[in-house]
């Protein structure tokens, strides 16, 4: 058991990603490796364009590796799911209702009915949606829509949670909003979670350990443990040692923004 | 130095407003005048008795004040009224021009031969719909009403003897076979066309050359290919291949245009091809199926008229020719407003079955992508 736990739960070894071009392989992300524990909250933080999104993808099998192995060990259930993302695009179906975009990966497993609802209507309730279960996604707001698309990835109980920059469409102080929840929600389940950000604060505030990467290609500049103590709450921000830490990835982080703007002129 | 001191001394932004205000009662001089103006000048016509040479020219000019006059009307109408004001305008203007019509027929501004009035093309529709046609064998709608003693007398047969002889009937059966016929193997074709890049590839060419040709135009050939080409084969085959090609294009279409953040959502979340089909792509491309089957609806229709002016002994298309062979214009326009009000009826059903099969649906399908 205890060998057990000191595997990895994602191990991810000398990964690479070329797209082919009109004007030659464009390599997109290059040698990376990453070792994510058990229930660790690792944050993937990095100047846009430098290939997160695409590290992500290839984690949940969407799209292919160039070279490299992604694996992600399963657990002890059967017919568990081992990934499931949270899109940034929440990409919940505008043709489901919430509770059946909820339920949507139990059904797909082939869960029964009243399985489903009662799993869907659990969680729904825990992020205050119950109220909206029947309605459709064009009547919801942005934040209510990515609650149902972060639910919709717990009610699947993966072993492994992938998270595509999902505040990233939302307003300031939804945000927050949510940071607050995903905190309780992670308090909570345990998960392991991959979380792709822009965000300094929300990786600071969310994550056990911080990636930095850098741009075209896409390789890791350097990782920051972060030992602020659980649970966090929105008040973690004011304290010192978050500042500490914030200013330190942003010194090298500058850097990366200052040259992948240059790249992209 | 100038400059400064106008900007100084005065508000410039109140003057523009003053500026606009004094012209906009400048505006309404000018109008009422013109008003004035026209309305002696018609006065003056009618006495005269010269009216009748400038009838043109006044309908013109009373067109335009009248547009005028509602666009003043708008500006004052008060909120809660604004709803009845619209639909006074949308109703009450065709209303307008049906009553000129009218009036025009019966002075002899207009011929009453090739423009026959309103009311008469109306008591025409009513003729038609309650009379049996002796030579033709035929009547508008089958006459309903005598159903009940047909059954009495043969039985089913009877009422099928009945009903065959309706021009709307035999219309519409042409339709709606021809139109299922050609939409639900279109349809599927689509699906197959969006998904496999293959199939695509290699039909894509094909598909686009037909479809830019005219539908009719393959009438002839259809006819070539049935033992009996005048009977009802040819005819349903002609829709059904007009509205096959439409709908393969629109569901290919709206298939390809599904956002790929939704089949990634299905992908990752472990649907089968099955359910991807029946989760992720056909409600996907739902907003354009349906928006192919709205033009492929107006196709068939402008099918089936040509086709029934060829070759029909029945059908609301062969009615209106008929009674151009005949020379009976009020006839024939009956016959238009026939074709229109089975073209506004077909419609609403597909609208309603939009509304059953797509209840999440917004308004448009931008709305779909968030």
């Amino acid at each position: 058991m205890n060998d057990h736990r000191l595997q990895p739960k994602i191990s991810v070894r000398n990964v690479s990603k070329i797209y082919p071009t009109a004007v030659g392989a464009h390599l997109a992300v290059d040698d990376f490796s990453l070792d994510v524990a058990d229930s660790e909250f690792v944050c993937i933080v990095g100047p846009s364009g430098c290939g997160k999104s695409t590290v992500l993808r290839m984690m949940a099998g969407l799209e292919k590796i160039s070279s490299g192995s992604i694996d992600i060990r399963a657990g002890n259930v059967p017919g568990k799911p081992l990934n499931n993302v949270v899109f940034q695009e929440y990409a919940i179906f505008p043709w489901k209702t919430v509770i059946e975009n909820v339920a949507f990966g139990l059904e797909m497993r082939g869960f029964a009915l009243k399985v489903r609802e009662d799993a869907a209507k659990y969680w729904l309730d825990r992020v205050g949606l119950t109220k909206f279960a029947h309605h459709y996604p064009h009547q919801l707001s942005g934040g209510m829509k990515q609650r149902v698309s972060i639910i919709r990835a717990i009610v699947n109980d993966p072993e492994v949670l992938l998270m595509d920059e999902p505040l990233g469409a939302l307003d300031a102080q939804t945000r927050v909003l949510l940071q607050e929840e995903l905190l309780r929600i992670w308090g909570e389940t345990k998960k392991t979670v991959v979380y792709i950000t822009h965000s300094l604060d929300e990786c600071v505030l969310l994550g056990d350990r911080v990636v930095l990467m850098s741009a075209q290609p896409g390789r890791i500049l350097a990782t920051y443990d972060i030992n602020l103590e659980r649970p966090r709450s929105i008040d973690t921000m004011n304290s010192p040692r978050f500042a500490e830490y914030r200013a330190e990835i942003w010194e090298n982080l500058r850097e990366e923004v200052v040259r992948s703007m240059e790249l992209q002129a | 130095m100038t400059v400064k001191k106008v900007m100084g001394t005065k508000s410039p932004q109140l003057s523009v407003v003053q500026n606009l205000r004094r012209f906009g009662n400048q505006e309404d001089g000018i109008l009422y005048s013109a008003l004035g103006t026209f309305i002696l000048l018609q006065f003056a016509l009618v006495l005269s008795g010269l009216w009748s040479q400038w009838a043109w020219p006044s309908i013109a000019a009373g067109f335009l004040f009248l547009v005028v006059g509602c666009e003043r009307v708008g500006r004052v109408v008060p909120f809660h009224l604004q709803n009845a004001y619209e639909k006074s305008l949308a109703f009450g203007f065709p209303l307008v021009l049906l009553l000129m019509w009218e009036i025009a027929g019966n002075t002899g501004l207009v011929n009453p031969l090739w423009f026959p009035q309103p009311s008469r093309i109306a008591k025409s529709l009513w003729d038609l719909s309650v009379n049996f046609d002796r030579f033709s064998g035929t009547s508008l709608l089958g006459r309903p009403w005598l159903v009940a003693d047909y059954y009495r007398k043969d039985g089913g047969t009877g009422v099928y003897a009945l009903l065959s002889e309706s021009h709307v009937l035999a219309t519409l059966t042409r339709v709606l076979a021809g139109f299922c016929i050609g939409a639900i193997p279109g349809i599927l074709l689509g699906v197959v066309m969006g998904v496999n890049r293959t199939v695509r590839l290699m039909l894509d060419t094909t598909l686009s050359a037909i479809y830019v040709l005219p539908k009719i135009a393959i009438f002839p050939i259809v006819m070539l290919m049935f033992s009996d080409p005048f009977g009802e084969g040819p005819k349903i085959v002609v829709v059904a291949l007009s509205v096959f090609i439409l709908m393969t294009i629109n569901t290919m279409v709206g298939v390809r245009n599904i956002d790929s953040v939704y089949l990634m959502a299905g992908k990752n979340y472990g649907a089968t091809r099955l359910q991807m089909m029946r989760h992720v792509i056909l409600p996907g491309a739902m907003p354009v199926i349906f928006a192919g089957l709205r033009i492929a609806l107006g196709t068939a229709m402008i099918v089936i008229i040509s086709v029934e002016f060829l070759r029909a002994k029945q059908g609301v298309g062969f009615m209106t020719f008929y009674y151009w062979e005949v020379l009976v214009p009020e006839k024939m326009y009956a016959g238009l407003v026939v074709v229109m009000i089975l073209g506004v009826l077909l419609n609403m059903v597909l609208e309603w079955l939009q509304r059953r099969a797509m209840p999440w649906k917004p308004e448009t399908a931008a709305e779909q992508s968030n």
